[in-house]
C-alpha cells in the first residue's frame, strides 16, 4: 500500500480532532448554543449540563473530582494560572518556587515574570537522561518554598519525570506541587491521588480534542488549594477563571478525554510498537545516531534522535514530505539550538542534529517504514557532504578542534 | 520557512561536492564556522600555478539548506576565476543570487569567509614553496 503524503509525525505539537469528538461537539454550535451561565432558561441548562458532563469526563481521566476541574483556554493559561495564582495567594507564606530548566516556556517565562516581581526561582538542572535529581530537589526546598512545578512528560524528548516521588517530597515538606501534564495525560496512566499532585495543567488539542480549550486541576482537599484569579469578571469556575465557558470546546475536550481513557491501553501498546520499529530501523540503517533522553522513562509515542554530523534543518529539508520537528534553530537570529537538548549536556552540535518524532492515533506501520527509509537515505547523502563526517572518519576528534565561532 | 528555487536546486543537486588533496601545494583549503553554531564549511580551490586561475573547486558543508547552497554556488563561481577575482566575491552577491532572507545572511558571510580562508591558505603555501625553491636555487649555485 502506498503511503499518503505528507506524513504527519509531529503529534507533540498538536493532534487532529478525532471525528467522534467532532460529532459530539457539533450540536453545541447550533442547536444547543446556550450560555452555561444562563440559569433561568432551558438553553442555559442544556449548556450547563453539557459542561458538567465534560467536566466529569476530564476529571475521570486523571482520577479527580469534577469540582476540581477549572476550564481555561489552554495549557499556557493553565500554567500561568497555577503558578501566578499560587504565588500571589501564598505570598505571605513564602516567595520561593522550584522548577526545572527543561520545562515548557509557558512555565519558565511565567517564573521569569515572577522573578521580576520579587519572587525567587530555582531552576533545577537535569541529568544526562533528562530526569531531575530528587536529592537536588530536596536540597532546594527552603521554608520559603511555596510551589514546585515540574512537568510530567517533556514535549521534546518525551522523558517522564518521577512525579509520584516528587509528589511525596512535596507533601512531606508541605509545599504545593504543580505539574504540566499536557504531553502525558491521556497517553499514559495519570492519577492525581496516586501521584500526590495539587495542580495539573491539561490541553485538549494534544489528546485529539479541539484547540482553544484546556483545564487546570485544582485540589480541593488535603490540602485545599487556593488561587488568585488572573482573569477577573463574572466569577465563573468558582471564581478562579472568569469568562463565558467554551461549551462546544468543553464537550469536545470531555469526549476526547473519555476516548483516551478507554483506548489508552491499546493505543499505548500499538504506538510503542511503532516507535520501537522506527528506532530499530534507524539504528540498523545508520551509525552514530543518538537517542536524546531516557528510553526507559519516556512516552511510548516519542522518539528524539540526534543524527551526528548532519544539521537538523537541512535534514528536514530532505524529508519535506514528513512533518517532524528539529531541535536546530538556525532560522532564529540567535542560532541557539533547543534549550532542552542543551540542558542534557549533549553538546550543541548534537542538539543541532536532532529530530523529534511524535507518533499518534493515525500513525501506521507503512508511514514508519517510509520515514525510516527516507531518513536513512537523506542522512547518508548529507553525511557525504559533511566536512564533520569526513574529519571524524579521518580520526579527528572534533571536540578538540579549534573552531572559529562566528 | 520557504526556500527559493535556487536554494532548493543547490540543495538537491549540489555542485562540486568533495575534497581535493590537502597536501597539494596548489590546493588551498578553508574550514570555517563551528559545529555549535550549526554550520561548518570546507571549501577548497586548486590553482594553476602558471596562470593563477582556479581550475577546480570543491566543498563540503554541515549546515542548513542555505549554507549548502551558498557554498555550492561559491564553488561554481570560483572555477575559471583568478585568485584576485575570487577575493572580490562578496557575500551580498550570494544573497542576491540565492534570494536569501535576512535570517540566512550569515550563510553567505560564511561562504565569503570560506573563499578568503581557502585563498589565504593557498597563498601561504605558495609563499612557503617559493621560499624553499629559492633556498634550493641558492644551494645549487
Amino acid at each position: 500500500m502506498a503511503v499518503k503524503l505528507p506524513i504527519y509525525m509531529d503529534y507533540h505539537a498538536t493532534t487532529p480532532v478525532d471525528p467522534r469528538v467532532v460529532q459530539a461537539m457539533l450540536p453545541y454550535f447550533t442547536e444547543h448554543f446556550g450560555n452555561a451561565a444562563s440559569r433561568n432558561h432551558p438553553f442555559g441548562w442544556e449548556a450547563e449540563e453539557a459542561v458538567d458532563k465534560g467536566r466529569k469526563q476530564v476529571a475521570d481521566l486523571i482520577g479527580a473530582n469534577a469540582k476540581e476541574i477549572v476550564f481555561t483556554s489552554g495549557a499556557t493559561e493553565s500554567n500561568n494560572l497555577a503558578i501566578k495564582g499560587v504565588a500571589e495567594m501564598y505570598r505571605e507564606k513564602g516567595n520561593h518556587i522550584i522548577t526545572c530548566v527543561t520545562e515548557h516556556k509557558a512555565v519558565i517565562d511565567t517564573c521569569k515574570h515572577l522573578e521580576k516581581d520579587g519572587y525567587r526561582v530555582t531552576y533545577l538542572p537535569v541529568q544526562k537522561d533528562g530526569l531531575i535529581s530528587l536529592d537536588e530537589l530536596r536540597a532546594a526546598i527552603t521554608d520559603k518554598t511555596i510551589l514546585i512545578s515540574i512537568m510530567t512528560a517533556n514535549n521534546e524528548i518525551g522523558v517522564i519525570q518521577p512525579i509520584a516521588e516528587i509528589g511525596a517530597i512535596a507533601k512531606e515538606k508541605g509545599v504545593l506541587f504543580h505539574t504540566d501534564a499536557v504531553q502525558a495525560a491521556g497517553k499514559v496512566p495519570f492519577n492525581v491521588n496516586d501521584l500526590k499532585v495539587d495542580l495539573v495543567s491539561l490541553s485538549a488539542h494534544k489528546m485529539y480534542g479541539p484547540k482553544g480549550v484546556g483545564a487546570l486541576y485544582v485540589r480541593r482537599r488535603n490540602p485545599r488549594v487556593l488561587l488568585s484569579a488572573q482573569i477577573d469578571g463574572g466569577g465563573h469556575e468558582r471564581g478562579m477563571r472568569s469568562g463565558t465557558l467554551n461549551v462546544p470546546g468543553i464537550v469536545g475536550f470531555g469526549r476526547a478525554a473519555e476516548l483516551c481513557r478507554v483506548e489508552m491501553e491499546q493505543d499505548t501498546k500499538r504506538l510503542r510498537g511503532l516507535r520501537d520499529r522506527l528506532n530499530d530501523r534507524l539504528h540498523k540503517g545508520l551509525d552514530e545516531i543518538y537517542i536524546n533522553g531516557s528510553m526507559e522513562h519516556r512516552l511510548p509515542h516519542n522518539l528524539n534522535i540526534s543524527f551526528a554530523y548532519v544539521e537538523g534543518e537541512s535534514l528536514l529539508m530532505g524529508i519535506n514530505d514528513v512533518a517532524v520537528s528539529s531541535g536546530s534553530a538556525c532560522t532564529s537570529a540567535s542560532l541557539e539550538p533547543s534549550y532542552v537538548l542543551k540542558a542534557l549536556g549533549a553538546g550543541d552540535d548534537l542538539a543541532h542534529s536532532s529530530i523529534r518524532f511524535g507518533l499518534g492515533r493515525w500513525s501506521t506501520e507503512e508511514e514508519v517504514d517510509y520515514v525510516a527509509d527516507k531518513l536513512i537515505s537523506v542522512v547518508s547523502r548529507l553525511r557525504e557532504m559533511s566536512p564533520l563526517y569526513e574529519l571524524a572518519k579521518e580520526g579527528v576528534d572534533l571536540s578538540t578542534m579549534q573552531w572559529v565561532v562566528h | 520557512m520557504a526556500y527559493s528555487n535556487k536554494v532548493i536546486d543547490h540543495y538537491e543537486n549540489p555542485r562540486n561536492v568533495g575534497s581535493l588533496p590537502k597536501e597539494d601545494p596548489n590546493v588551498g583549503t578553508g574550514l570555517v564556522g563551528a559545529p555549535e553554531c550549526g554550520d561548518v564549511m570546507k571549501l577548497q580551490v586548486k590553482v594553476n600555478p602558471e596562470t593563477g586561475v582556479i581550475d577546480d573547486a570543491k566543498f563540503k558543508t554541515f549546515g542548513c539548506g542555505s549554507a549548502i547552497a551558498s557554498s555550492s554556488l561559491a564553488t561554481e563561481w570560483l572555477k575559471g576565476k583568478t585568485v584576485d577575482e575570487a577575493l572580490a566575491i562578496k557575500n551580498t552577491d550570494i544573497v542576491n543570487e540565492l534570494s536569501l532572507p535576512p535570517v540566512k545572511i550569515h550563510c553567505s558571510v560564511l561562504a565569503e569567509d570560506a573563499i578568503k580562508a581557502a585563498i589565504t591558505d593557498y597563498k601561504k603555501k605558495q609563499g612557503a614553496a617559493g621560499k624553499s625553491a629559492a633556498t634550493n636555487e641558492t644551494a645549487n649555485a
